[in-house]
């Protein structure tokens, strides 16, 4: 991983947050939600990052189960731990929205029950990393695939079912108004789970290098 | 007990009586919460909706929160395996 890149990633994830305030104030409100739909903003992104983390995940575990390269399971691992922070945002941004927007905080729905369990995958697989001793790399790539075979099952469910989520069919015919500080927050999240990948990667680095000096040490 | 007690203590219990039965309790009178039977409202008022704003900006501290904390996360996790790879690595070198 670049160590200039991540100054330069954060840098521009700053300016992107700094500024998404100023065009979510300036949004129009949403006729039936009001203020509280502003939380879309940052809801809908951190989903958006999730996602684009758990498909670094899968296609790494893919060309590690494969092709039995260090470095994509390296990735594998960091990029796992990210999808389960945006997952985490989303999870608690969400009821926030729905507790004005529904008037309950949570609703076993298709579209939620499905976040739940997707965010409990990418946990199994960082416990099975954690925990699952020699092997459990190849395991938990494999679960890495199930893990992004999940996404667009989640993100078209809306559409399947019938539940109290907005459909996912909003996004695309938004008002531009409503469109703006969308994209624009949405750049910000994906330049920050670049950031922040960057950095978790090279901590995967630097342990993979202590691994290798503890052999080292070892055989001699 | 003359006939005029009588009267005046008659007279009191049935005051004492209806007294209870009446007016109920200054504490009861400050709740207007049904007890006898729900009847359903098609809108709460506006003073008891919930109001958006701290909701909003719950969401969008905790999104801070999360992303700040986790960065931390990763600083201090660095930190201590570049420690330990300064360390192993001072090892090997003495050993050889």
């Amino acid at each position: 991983m670049n160590r200039r890149l991540f100054p330069l990633l954060t840098g521009l994830s700053l300016v992107i947050f700094v500024t998404a305030p100023i065009l979510i104030v300036r949004a129009p409100y949403e006729s039936t939600m009001g203020l509280v739909q502003k939380i879309f903003y940052f809801h809908f992104p951190s989903w958006m990052a999730m996602f684009f983390t758990i498909f670094i995940l899968g296609i790494s575990s893919v060309i590690y189960l494969f092709r039995r390269k260090p470095v994509a399971d390296r990735l594998a691992v960091a990029a796992a731990e990210l999808a389960v922070v945006f997952g985490l945002m989303g999870l608690i941004t969400g009821p926030l929205w729905g507790i004005k927007a529904w008037g309950v905080w949570w609703q076993w729905d298709a579209r939620l029950t499905m976040a739940v369990i997707l965010e409990l995958i990418l946990v199994a697989y960082l416990l099975l990393r954690q925990y699952g001793g020699p092997g459990s790399d190849r395991l938990a790539a494999g679960l890495g695939v199930f893990a992004m075979a999940n996404v667009p099952f989640l993100y078209i469910s809306t559409e399947i079912w019938r539940t109290v989520h907005p459909r996912t069919s909003v996004v695309p015919t938004l008002p531009v108004d409503f469109g703006i500080p969308l994209w624009w927050s949405f750049t910000g999240f994906i330049v920050l789970c670049l950031a922040l990948l960057t950095a978790r990667g090279r901590l995967e680095e630097q342990r993979a290098a202590v691994d290798k000096l503890y052999l080292a040490l070892e055989e001699e | 007990m003359d006939c005029y007690h009588m009267r005046v203590l008659l007279v009191v219990v049935g005051l004492v009586a209806i007294g209870g039965l009446g007016p109920v309790p200054v504490v009861a009178q400050l709740t207007e919460a049904a007890q006898d039977g729900f009847v359903p409202m098609g809108d709460i008022p506006p003073e008891d909706q919930l109001p958006a704003a701290p909701l909003l900006v719950a969401a969008y501290a905790v999104v801070w929160a999360i992303a700040i904390g986790y960065l931390w996360t990763i600083w201090r996790r660095l930190g201590t395996v570049e420690q330990e790879l300064a360390e192993v690595a001072r090892r090997v070198k003495s050993k050889d």
